[in-house]
């Protein structure tokens, strides 16, 4: 695998070199190596069970919630290897945020869902957490639909607007780098197309990552593609490189549809 | 085609339909004449004194039922105290922290004994342990019997509801960084919130009806007494022991009782039911 992606100088956040991953017996990664660079979006595609998620949730130890699964290798983050089992998991998270496919809103208050990562780590006072919470909903462009319910459960918002509140709830906590695990596949067209919209935004604060199962979507929103098969990195690049002319078949048979 | 395998299939199709039909009409029968029976007799035997009076004793006209019910709410009420929190702490525990030890596992065994075990047993158990040591009957051994009908219950529940919380709700609150207690605390338990109660209110409705630990343990009390150290009267034992003596005025203030319990029992059922829907609605 050439990692050629680094033409223009850029700043890495994250770097997986030899990373490993195993579900009990059963081998999901093979040998990755990949940069994620800083202030771009980098996406991963690939056919189901080829790995992409599970290579999104070694970054920021996801998988550490579940015995038997484990990860070998290194996943530098700023020089710090995460893997490391001495790393502070709480603080790591607080700095990797994720969002996941479903849109999971807390039990609590539209404002409480947003505040409460920041409680985590922040002792800010009441005008300083209203402004945050603001902020962060305008980041995820749900302000000017919440800004008169912030009281109201999370869960009274529709699928859309759920997810952008997940959104605003990593948003809020500053992490450097969200990790988008399928962001939009429960969302009708229009709610994701404005999910799409916030990730251009957000990667001129954050450094982004991006799980999809649509090929378009990777090919409108990233910068840079990676294309993973069976637990294996097969091609990674810039990402108009990739879907103009991918160096391997198999690269070529996916984005083509010929297979997936 | 075989026409004859086709009415076959649909005679017992028929009769199966019959056969279930007929069951629950027995089913249904019996219910009403015991809801029936209990109303005629309970009602007839309520009056305002049953609040107002304590039980009378053996030959003396009228009296009420008033130490058994402050008894019966006062002994649940503690044996609610004691249960709440350790059910509800275990029940925590088993769903969220004890997925591969041994601990839990043994705990969880423990729990499907207790919640099967026979409520005179853990009545005997309380006499042997407590009041046989003290040599006195006594609210306290009441509410503890009681509470210990009532934990598993509320244990099995609450891990039960615990569980039902999605993972992903579970996975998004740690990738915020919160840390584990935190997650259960503000997120899990909180989505599992109306579960929980209704667990609660099935305890509470399944150990206000208890009789065979009470008799072990608080005993009856003939006076009002708010003494948890001494014999205390209760709603079942006043019902088991008048509802079988020679005097009417016993016997109907035992239907009175057994009215009252009924009726809690019915709306604590009634009020965990909405609370289950509204969860599963929202």
């Amino acid at each position: 695998m050439n990692n050629q992606a680094n033409e223009t100088p850029l700043k890495n956040a994250l770097e997986v070199r030899g990373l490993n991953f195993f579900y009990g017996k059963f081998q999901g990664l093979k040998n990755i190596d990949l940069d994620i660079a800083e202030g771009k979006v980098t996406a991963f595609i690939g056919p189901s069970g080829c790995g992409k998620s599970t290579l999104l949730r070694a970054l920021n130890r996801m998988y550490s919630l579940y015995p038997g699964q484990r990860a070998e290798g290194q996943v530098n983050f700023y020089g710090e290897n995460i893997l490391d089992p001495k790393q502070d998991l709480n603080m790591l998270r607080a700095r990797i945020g994720m969002v996941f496919q479903k849109p999971t809103p807390f039990p609590m208050s539209i404002y409480d869902n947003v505040a409460f990562g920041v409680r985590l780590y922040e002792n800010l006072s009441k005008g300083e957490m209203d402004a945050r919470v603001e902020w962060a909903l305008s980041k995820a462009a749900l302000w000017g639909e919440s800004k008169d319910k912030l009281n109201q459960s999370g869960l009274s918002l529709s699928g859309g607007q759920q997810q952008r509140l997940c959104i605003a709830r990593s948003v809020a906590v500053k992490p450097s780098i969200i990790l988008f695990d399928e962001p939009t596949s429960a969302l009708d067209p229009i709610s994701t197309g404005k999910i799409e919209e916030l990730l251009h935004e957000l990667k001129s604060d954050y450094t982004v990552a991006i799980v999809t199962h649509n090929m378009q979507q990777a090919a409108r929103v990233s910068d840079f593609t990676a294309f993973m098969y069976l637990g294996e990195l097969m091609e990674f690049g810039q990402t108009d490189k990739i879907f103009v002319k991918p160096k391997r078949k198999e690269t070529e048979d996916y984005i083509t549809g010929r297979f997936g | 085609m075989d026409t004859n395998l086709y009415r076959r299939r649909k005679f017992v199709n028929k009769l199966g339909l019959f056969a279930s039909m007929l069951a629950m009409v027995l089913g249904l029968f019996v219910l009403l004449w015991i809801l029936f029976i209990l109303f005629k007799n309970g009602f007839a035997g309520l009056s305002l004194a049953i609040f107002t009076e304590s039980t009378p004793a053996p030959g003396s006209e009228g009296g009420g039922l008033a130490n058994a019910i402050v008894g019966s709410l006062m002994m649940v009420g503690v044996s609610v105290l004691i249960s709440t929190p350790i059910g509800i702490f275990a029940g925590v525990y088993l769903a969220e922290f004890g997925d591969d030890n041994k601990l839990a596992s043994v705990t969880r065994f423990v729990t499907d004994i207790m919640l099967s075990a026979p409520s005179i047993v853990l009545g005997l158990f309380v006499y042997a342990v407590l009041v046989a040591q003290v040599k006195h009957f006594s609210g306290w051994a009441g509410s503890l019997a009681l509470a210990l009908i009532a934990i598993p219950v509320v244990l099995k529940t609450t891990e039960n509801m615990l569980r039902l919380v999605p993972g992903s709700l579970r996975e998004a609150a740690f990738a915020l960084g919160a840390p584990h207690w935190k997650v259960t605390n503000y997120v899990t338990l909180r989505a599992a919130r109306a579960g929980v109660m209704t667990g609660l209110l099935l305890a509470l409705a399944r150990i206000s009806g208890e009789t065979a630990p009470l008799l072990f343990t608080a005993l009856n009390n003939q006076f009002f007494s708010t003494n948890m150290n001494a014999p205390m009267a209760n709603l079942p034992v006043v019902i088991f022991q008048f509802a079988m003596s020679p005097y009417d005025n016993w016997v109907s203030l035992a239907w009175a009782g057994a009215l009252l319990i009924t009726l809690s029992v019915l709306a604590l059922n009634i009020i965990a039911r909405v609370l289950f829907r509204e969860r599963t609605a929202g």
